[in-house]
């Protein structure tokens, strides 16, 4: 057994204990602690498997920003006192669930065995066409040409998700602000945080998504940094929450959209559908994947904040 | 297999970017402007399934490589005779509902949470739909349908958040199930395209476990009986536009890609017990849901449920395609009648929906007890719910007695004497729970108060309703379109 | 330390494997609708590792990239859902006070 294959070991029984951890624990707040670790680990072990573009997915969309969304939550529920619930389940519960679940992993692992070694995929197809795409990354090659209408529609159901989000609001506040009010003292370490790193985000932001059409990195990853950014922002109490009925707001939101799917109706005139020509692959990528940052930080910041609770 | 020439007018690939733009636009424009966009909308829609109709039947299926990639590395989508009918369905009810919804969901005054949220959900919900019936990826179906679930979800929550979570668990779980089906077929075969992988051999096992699990989640999204707990509540609290196209449109979605992975994909993988299992859960549907229709004290619930029942016999095609039955005069007999009952119910479902919306409406509720003499406040509302009875219960000559004749013909011949009589059973039910309501609004010799419901929204469902009988009358143009690249499945039968 | 091996890719898979097990039986043994969401996202991310494990298992030479980029989607698409799921809990908390959903009496789902 190599020191490599050691590591591996290691840690998939590592991360194995703690999605136990996260999902059997007995406090719902540990459970939601031991979620994020969970989503770290995963990144780790995307990291083993070369997957860098995943495992940035993973640290900053898996585990931060839906372990944020559970935090929230958390406290929401806590404040109405239904945080938990009283007595954890039943012993024969949990020996049935026990007994399904088993018979679940067992059929899946059993299926994993079966396949044959030495299958390719599409990496040999990928490496074939990667010339013709306009980047170097495959991953964001796939993701921006090859199969652009997945990722054009994956950007819709996440607008469309906040839109969903937002129907919930009750007329009175329709058109509010997000969130509840936060109260930081303007001297605290966390005003001075979100001082400092606005810009630091931002260029970290730029940077990935330039990085993305050669390295790992993207308009998905960037967008999650600068949502980030904005939400601590929001936290230290420097800016509030844009209100939902801001046309500037509306404007960010569909822009990224907006922008991908003009694209491919221009191309749909000139006979191809999402069609994005040789020549200017390049900037027509990097054009669509900017606007998208923008689109996906607002709409990943609105989502994590919630719908609207305060009149505008 | 023709791909469209180069400058051919790109039908299917309007039907996806329009509904999409008009989605954006709505949020750009806010709850004022956004209602207005259907008018422009609809009729744009009509017309370009028209063409696209046009266009499958004169060049048959019409293929689109999105980007110019070829599959297994790019997307394809596909225009067959099965995309074409439930295209031109989608366009015809979206279009009567987006009009009919004007009124609940317009805004005179300021912006509200309604005029503001719906219309991008319902825009976007009509992407999705024509996504699913034109796909031919199998991941790209799993995006289109997750945007589809997300809409759904959100209608449904307009009228209660308790039905909502509920249907949004059983819709979470049928796509984890159906990604894992997906994963293992990519994984065993190296593409998700929906074409190659009919071509594809690869060990059976796999298949078969991948096809189980994608099947499985996706009965859970189509709320087959015993899946079917979170239909009733979803469908009957929503707002009547909504729960028109939850029942109409948005369940018929998954049911298509049930259609093509078994029909298309995989289907010599199926075997006996498969096919047995799924027409047993049909049979358990048509029943199961005609009797608590039969209990139901609301109209919204009644038709809720009869969606339930109604559901079931669209999973006959499976042990009635091929058999015997091909020996009727009717090639694919049994697959046609089973897609012309699904064409049928989607119209005469949103019709039933909309009537009960005018109904609550007019007098602020849906109790069958009180709607006493609603007929006489309403006439022409309540005699578009009949005319879609009509259709609902089999009688000719409506499309849901086609429907039903082609399938009862097809099982008849087959021997299957079990699934023919309940078939009958299903009618006779159907008869006695729509009896009920319409009893009720005909009974009494006065006329009622109630709001005013104007007369031009009265229309709309009786549109809907005459179209689902006239699918019996002006059956030609539906049943040959939808034999243009229909599968030889369809002819020979699964578990030949 | 070098890269992956065949043998580690297949652990991941199977740890993948064990992992939607551990997701299922948290989905099944919770009432609270906040724990089956997080079950949910443990389901995903398991499906998600052993979809690129297998990728890499195949490719022999780092992972497939069209698995990663449908991962990517994924995990995006997921996040939209959990966002809906959580602002939907939350709003059943305001409104009734609980955050489960006990078995209605089939034909008396009357929601309001």
């Amino acid at each position: 057994m190599t020191a490599a294959l050691l590591f591996d070991a290691g840690l998939c029984l590592l991360v194995l204990v703690v999605a136990f951890s996260a999902v059997a624990g007995r406090g719902l707040f540990g459970a939601i602690a031991f979620f994020i670790i969970y989503g770290m680990l995963i990144a780790l072990a995307w990291l083993r498997l070369e997957g860098v573009d995943v495992a940035l997915a993973e640290a900053a969309i898996g585990a931060g920003l839906t372990g944020m969304l559970l935090i929230g939550a958390w406290s929401m529920l806590k404040q109405l006192g239904v945080s938990g619930l009283p007595g954890g389940p039943s012993v024969p519960l949990r020996i049935a669930a026990g007994a399904v679940s088993g018979l679940v992993a067992l059929a899946l692992a059993a299926t994993v065995l079966a396949l044959p070694d030495g299958r390719e995929g599409l990496s040999p197809a990928v490496a074939e066409s990667l010339g013709r795409s306009g980047v170097d990354n495959p991953v964001t090659a796939v993701l921006l040409n090859f199969r652009a209408y997945d990722t054009l529609l994956e950007s819709v159901v996440l607008l469309i998700a906040l839109i969903a989000v937002w129907s919930l609001t009750p007329r009175a506040v329709w058109g509010g602000v997000p969130g509840l009010a936060q109260h930081a003292r303007s001297d605290g370490v966390l005003s001075m945080f979100g001082r400092l790193l606005p810009p630091l985000g931002l260029v970290v932001a730029i940077y990935l998504v330039w990085a993305g059409s050669s390295q790992p990195g993207g308009a998905f990853q960037a967008g999650t940094v600068l949502a980030a950014v904005w939400l601590l922002v929001v936290m230290a109490g420097l800016y509030d929450e844009p209100p939902a009925s801001s046309r500037n707001l509306r404007l960010a939101l569909v822009a990224g959209p907006g922008v991908f799917l003009a694209v491919g109706a221009v191309g749909a005139a000139f006979g191809v559908f999402m069609g994005i020509p040789e020549g200017f692959a390049k900037p027509l990528i990097l054009s669509i994947e900017f606007a998208l940052t923008v689109s996906i930080a607002v709409t990943l910041a609105l989502l994590v904040a919630g719908r609207p609770r305060r009149p505008a | 297999m023709t791909a469209p020439l180069p400058g051919a007018f790109p039908a299917l690939e309007l039907l996806i970017v329009l509904p999409l733009a008009a989605s954006l636009l709505a949020i750009l424009l806010g709850g004022r402007l956004a209602p207005r966009i259907v008018l422009l909308l609809g009729p744009a829609m009509l017309v370009v399934t028209a063409v696209l109709a046009f266009q499958i039947q004169t060049q048959g299926p019409v293929r689109v490589e999105i980007g110019g990639w070829e599959a297994p590395l790019g997307i394809a989508l596909i225009g067959d005779g099965l995309a074409g009918v439930f295209l031109v369905l989608t366009a015809i009810v979206m279009t009567a509902v987006g009009v009919f919804a004007q009124k609940p969901f317009g805004s005179e005054g300021a912006e509200t949470t309604e005029s503001y949220t719906f219309w991008p959900l319902y825009f976007a919900m009509w992407a999705a739909l024509n996504a699913v019936f034109c796909g031919g990826d199998l991941f790209n179906l799993y995006v289109a349908l997750e945007l589809l679930t997300l809409t759904a979800v959100a209608m449904v929550a307009y009228g209660s958040t308790r039905a909502a979570l509920r249907y949004l668990l059983f819709a979470l779980a049928g796509s984890l199930a159906y990604l894992m089906g997906i994963v293992l077929l990519y994984s065993a075969t190296g593409t998700l395209d929906i074409e190659l992988l009919a071509r594809q051999d690869t060990i059976e096992a796999t298949r078969m476990v991948s096809g189980a699990l994608m099947t499985a989640g996706l009965l859970a999204k189509t709320a087959l009986f015993p899946l079917h707990g979170w239909l009733p509540p979803a469908h009957g609290s929503a707002p009547a536009p909504a729960s028109a196209l939850l029942s109409s449109l948005v369940i018929k979605a998954s049911f298509v890609i049930i259609v093509r992975i078994w029909f298309d994909v995989m289907p010599d993988v199926a075997g006996t017990v498969f096919v047995q299992l799924l027409s047993i859960l049909g049979a358990g549907a048509v029943l199961y849901g005609s009797l608590l229709a039969l209990r139901q004290t609301r109209l919204k619930m009644i038709i809720a449920y009869s969606t339930v029942a109604q559901l079931g016999y669209l999973f006959f095609i499976f042990p009635l395609a091929g058999g015997a039955a091909a020996e009727t005069p009717w090639a694919a007999g049994a697959w046609s009648g089973g897609m012309f009952h699904a064409l049928a119910h989607g119209l005469a479902k949103a019709a039933m929906f909309l009537a009960a919306g005018l109904v609550i409406e007019a007098l602020g509720h849906d109790r069958i007890d009180d709607i006493k003499g609603i007929a006489r406040a309403l006439p022409l509302t309540m005699f578009a719910f009949g005319l879609a009875a009509v259709s609902l219960m089999g009688l000719p000559p409506s499309g849901g007695f086609l429907a039903k004749y082609l399938m009862l013909t097809a099982a008849l011949a087959d021997g299957q004497i079990g699934l023919a009589l309940v078939m009958l059973a299903g009618g006779l039910l159907a008869a006695a729970y729509l009896f009920r309501p319409v009893n009720r609004a005909l009974a009494g010799d006065y006329v009622p108060e109630v709001a005013v419901v104007t007369y031009w929204r009265q229309l709309i469902p009786l549109g809907l309703a005459l179209l689902s009988v006239a699918l019996g009358i002006i059956s030609e143009p539906p049943y040959d379109l939808l034999q243009v690249g229909r599968s030889k499945v369809a002819v020979e039968g699964i578990d030949d | 330390m070098s890269g992956a091996g065949l043998d580690s890719a297949t652990l991941f898979a199977l740890t993948g494997a064990i992992l939607i097990g551990i997701g299922v039986y948290g989905f099944i043994v919770h009432a609270h609708l906040l724990r089956r969401i997080l079950a949910f996202n443990v389901i995903g991310s398991g499906i998600f590792l052993m979809f690129g494990a297998l990728g890499f298992r195949g490719a022999g030479n780092g992972t497939d990239p069209v698995p990663q980029a449908l991962i990517i989607t994924g995990i995006v698409v997921a996040l939209s859902l959990t966002a809906l799921a959580v602002a939907l809990l939350v709003k059943l908390a305001e409104e009734e006070g609980g955050a489960t959903l006990p078995e209605e009496q089939p034909g008396r789902g009357e929601a309001e």
